[in-house]
């Protein structure tokens, strides 16, 4: 068998529920989610890392899904934008998107949304300058980021009132 | 900072509860498309699958221009997993020409443009062969495995080289596509009388419009009829393109655009791969799907701009301009496609901007190169014009000693003087541009950065600050269908709407607009809200598909609210009227003495009424209706603008210029803008930012670069540049309301706007910021080189070589 035709057995859990499927070794995690196992929530804007729509978290961390071979998940857990909250919920982030307009065509979206979870959860109550930096390595081409700015201090101030802290919402100047 | 901050609207401060009247219209809704796009339940056309599915994946010219001598395909169709493999002569009976509908002129040259190269190639990317696999990955494997000899002919990159005698040749023909002329008033007499004339040439570089969705295709047959699924701005006027490029019948085919992830007009194309995708499947009898990649996109999605711009304005002493002259050089790139020659004339109209003026001289030539063709990119034509009238205005106020803003004011229609036929030709209908700039120069402070300016020149500061301007305007609501009749455009511009009232009162609305990321679902169930009074909830709205919105014509050109929200309202209008005649019978009125307010029709004067709903349900049953009244309340409408809409505003920029560096750094940016009424603020607003942020890109950032031989160097998001959020700055929007009096909206386009506006207003800062230094221009994108090099060819004005070094 050549190396495009053998197929590596990969086992992880998305979503938190383990999945798995035999691919080639050159199979891009983000083909692996679309299109293997049908999470089609992931999108690939630019299949060179740049773009930043294709991120997901890698056991809480974002990483560009069209930078990762699939292989190399094997064992790991991955969250998409289809895990972000639980069924029929919308999670602080993606209802601050929503009353921010923070997305216009939306196909960028997962991967701010999966970006700015992960931040979020480090820097619950980020300064201006942290939150322009920590959408910054994402693109989008409608929406002139300033809104998307906006939804991730209002996620924040969100996040604090269903967490219960008020203590922290102190995110806006 | 904050103080830009504390003025800007902040879209999470605008509340959705913030009603007038219990109206929606003028109401931010949160829209109604987010839950499904922040949770990942989209359709895109990537995420089809289906059974028996095939991938197409295609083998694109290295070069630039070359004579294809022979094509073998023979190993590639043994490659695993390969269920066929095509070149151009395989198609070349069938594949037809890829339209063009904009044939500008009585002799332009519309060069046969086959979908896939058969003899020649003309621009690097340019399809050759293609491979159909069972899988993505092994059709773009064995693409290795075809063999390609190319003769090589001579690439030609520029215009100037192009219409040089003796040069390489694009076409037969020659590279001239055609000369378009416009003139009014005596130029001659403007320009003779005139004391002060100023003359520029600003060059438009060519942009990739990088919607962020690739550009994807599933096509597929059921042995009778058709489907194709595109990531398209336009499925209906695809699927008329489509039926005559394959001729596979109208009414066999339907096209789908489910999900599309942006356009500004990128999308609004008829292209290669959907005819392709059409014929593989009309071939081989199974469903295919074609996605590019960011890589192939940049090579083979329709660029914007790329023009030559020779302008002259000559004025009096005082500043009142007398006339202007443009002499244009529009790069087509290698064929026309679908509105390709008809983009440099979308501004022939808007170069007297806002201004009046005695006269007004306009010519256009389209020439072929050796590159990817141009075709629409947000504003298409009009930002162009903008750029150069805004510059130009900036740089009479320089030659005269006169702020730009005064000499402004000396030069625009009043408002008072609404509505105004320029010497275009075109009838404002209305605007107030007093209104918008005092907005615009309160918000931004201009006074007291004009006084930080003197400040830092006296010091001699090594950071300069700079102040544009650009007060713009621009035509848009595509359009007139009889306009553009007069123009030689293939087709009208009228828009259409059903509006269905179902049995339980519930409303289905059919638009042929078709959205992607305009948030036409949300706003156009606002207007019909209000229209029937229904509850928001309770409407829903369809589009996109021709075997539900069978009749349309899509969306650009700022046309889907100004247009298609016309025709929505007016199709509500029919519907109320048949209600009403419902309503009269069943309480035993006259249908003169029903009144109708907030979804209740009430006999005048009495407490006699019936809801709309209610009607709905007994139009429904249909055991007691009018004599001959046929049983139903839905109705169409098709609305053909008379005018345009012209949006208006006034853009202020603020950018501090290192003139050791060349590094720039937009300070403040204030947008006020009028697009008449509006019907959503916040997506009016998001369609500002996101508009400004293009123009700006154009300013600072973005270029598609070519070799001499052709090779586009920027092929990739990271040799294109892209703004992030931490190259833009915040912007501070606020708008005037003055309604436009040609549709009972009162509404005028919003999508384009931000973008004509911006890039004058940023270059406008940029240059003035180094005036003092003898700099009069920067080409765009103002990178910190570009800067850097305009400085010290001013510096050095002996120079003429270009160089520093």
């Amino acid at each position: 068998m050549s190396e495009e035709t053998t197929r590596y057995l990969v086992t992880l859990v998305v979503n938190g529920v383990v999945r798995e499927a035999a691919v080639p070794a050159r199979r891009l995690l983000s083909d692996f989610l679309r299109h293997d196992l049908g999470l089609t929530g992931t999108h690939v804007g630019c299949e060179h890392g740049v773009c930043g729509a294709c991120t997901v978290l890698l056991d809480g961390e974002p990483v560009r899904s069209c930078l990762t071979f699939a292989v190399t998940v094997d064992g790991h857990e991955v969250t998409t934008v289809e895990g972000l909250a639980g069924d029929n919920e919308l999670s602080p982030v993606q209802r601050a998107f929503t009353e921010c307009h923070g997305l216009q065509c939306g196909f960028c979206t997962p991967g701010f949304l999966c970006a700015v979870t992960a931040f979020l959860r480090d820097n619950p109550a980020p300064t201006e300058e942290e939150a322009l930096e920590a959408v910054s390595g994402n693109l989008c081409r409608c929406t002139g980021y300033q809104n998307i700015i906006k939804a991730v201090h209002r996620a924040a101030e969100i996040q604090a009132e269903t967490q219960g802290r008020p203590e922290d919402r102190g995110g806006r100047a | 900072m904050t103080e830009q901050l504390d003025a800007g609207v902040a879209a999470w401060q605008i509340k959705e509860s913030d009603v007038l009247d219990g109206r929606e219209v003028g109401r931010a809704r949160r829209r109604k498309e987010d839950a499904r796009l922040v949770t990942g339940r989209t359709q895109w056309t990537d995420n089809i699958q289906l059974p028996g599915m095939l991938h197409v994946a295609f083998l694109r010219s290295p070069m630039a221009h070359a004579r294809i001598t022979r094509v073998d395909t023979s190993v590639a169709r043994t490659q695993p997993g390969v269920v066929a493999v095509f070149s151009g002569a395989d198609f070349a009976a069938e594949q037809g020409s890829l339209p063009c509908v904009w044939p500008v002129s009585e002799d332009i040259v519309i060069p046969d443009h086959p979908p896939m190269a058969v003899t020649e190639v003309r621009y690097v990317g340019e399809a050759v062969a293609c491979v159909v696999a069972t899988d993505r990955y092994k059709a773009a494997d064995a693409l290795d495995a075809i063999e390609v000899d190319y003769e090589p002919l001579d690439a030609v990159t520029d215009m100037t080289s192009a219409l040089d005698e003796g040069g390489p040749k694009v076409h037969e023909a020659g590279n001239k596509a055609f000369t378009w002329t416009f003139a009014q008033g005596d130029i001659e007499a403007a320009f003779r009388d005139a004391a002060v004339r100023v003359e520029r040439t600003f060059v438009q570089q060519r942009l990739i419009p990088s919607a962020m969705e690739p550009r994807a295709v599933v096509a597929q047959t059921d042995g009778d009829a058709f489907t194709l699924h595109s990531s398209t701005q336009i499925p209906h006027i695809l699927r008329v393109m489509l039926a005559l490029t394959t001729g596979i019948p109208e009414h066999k085919l339907r096209v789908v655009a489910p999900d599309v992830g942006g356009g500004f007009g990128s999308k609004l194309q008829v292209t290669a791969e959907e005819v392709l995708c059409l014929l593989i499947t009309r071939r081989l009898g199974r469903p295919v799907k074609w996605t590019e990649s960011r890589s192939e996109g940049n090579l083979t999605v329709h660029h914007g701009r790329d023009q030559l711009q020779r302008i002259s304005v000559a004025a009096d002493a005082d500043g009142r301009i007398r006339g202007v002259k443009v002499d244009l050089l529009a790069d087509m790139g290698a064929y026309l496609m679908l509105v390709t020659p008809g983009v440099p004339l979308l501004g022939a109209f808007m170069y007297s901007g806002v201004y009046k003026m005695d006269a007004y001289d306009f010519t256009c030539t389209g020439v072929f190169t050796t590159k990817v063709p141009t075709d629409a990119y947000r504003g298409a034509g009009r930002p162009e014009a903008t750029f150069a009238i805004e510059r130009m205005v900036d740089e009479l106020a320089a030659e005269l000693g006169m702020d730009p803003i005064e000499l402004r004011r000396r030069n625009w229609i009043r408002h008072g003087e609404f509505p105004y036929t320029t010497v275009c030709g075109l009838t404002y209908d209305s605007g107030n541009y007093e209104a918008a700039t005092d907005r615009a120069l309160a918000l931004f402070g201009y006074d007291r950065l004009r006084a930080e300016q003197a400040d830092r020149r006296a010091r001699e500061d090594p950071v300069q600050l700079g102040i544009g301007v650009s007060t713009y305007t621009e035509m848009c609501g595509l359009a007139p269908s009889r306009v553009l009749g007069s123009l030689s455009y293939g087709a009208g511009g009228w828009e259409h709407a059903s509006v269905r009232v179902l049995p339980t009162g519930k409303v289905e609305v059919v638009t042929g607009t078709s959205p992607h990321g305009q948030g036409h679902e949300t706003a156009w169930s606002q207007i019909v809200a209000d229209a029937l009074g229904v509850p928001f909830e309770d409407v829903a709205v369809l589009h996109g598909d021709t075997s539900s919105s069978y009749k349309g014509m899509d969306t650009y050109g700022s046309r889907s609210l100004v247009v298609g929200g016309v025709a929505v309202v007016q199709a509500c209008e029919k519907v109320k009227e048949k209600a009403r005649q419902v309503a009269a019978h069943l309480m035993e009125a006259s249908p003169d003495d029903i009144e109708f307010s907030r979804g209740e029709f009430r006999v005048r004067g009495t407490g006699t009424s019936r809801t709309i709903q209610e009607i709905a349900l007994a139009t429904f049953a249909a055991h007691d209706l009018p004599d001959g009244f046929e049983p139903r309340l839905d109705a169409d409408a098709t609305f053909d603008p008379d005018n345009f809409s012209f949006p208006h505003g006034t853009h202020l920029c603020a950018v501090e210029v290192d003139t050791e560096t060349g590094a720039t750094r937009i300070r403040s940016y204030v947008a006020v803008d009028d697009v008449g009424n509006v019907v959503n603020p916040l997506i009016v607003e998001g369609q500002v930012h996101g508009g400004i942020a293009q123009g700006i890109a154009q300013a600072l950032f973005e270029e598609a670069v070519h070799d001499a031989d052709g090779n586009l160097l920027t092929t990739t998001m990271a040799d294109y540049l892209l703004p992030s959020a931490a190259d833009l700055p915040a912007y501070t929007t606020d708008r005037t309301e003055t309604p436009a009096t040609t549709n009972p909206l009162g509404v005028k386009g919003v999508g384009e706007a931000g973008t004509i506006a911006s890039t004058p207003a940023v270059v406008n800062a940029v240059v003035d910021a180094l005036r003092p230094y003898g700099v009069r221009d920067v080409p765009m994108p103002c990178t910190p080189e570009r800067v850097w090099r305009a400085l010290g060819q001013a510096r050095t004005p002996q120079r003429t070589d270009g160089g520093l070094s």
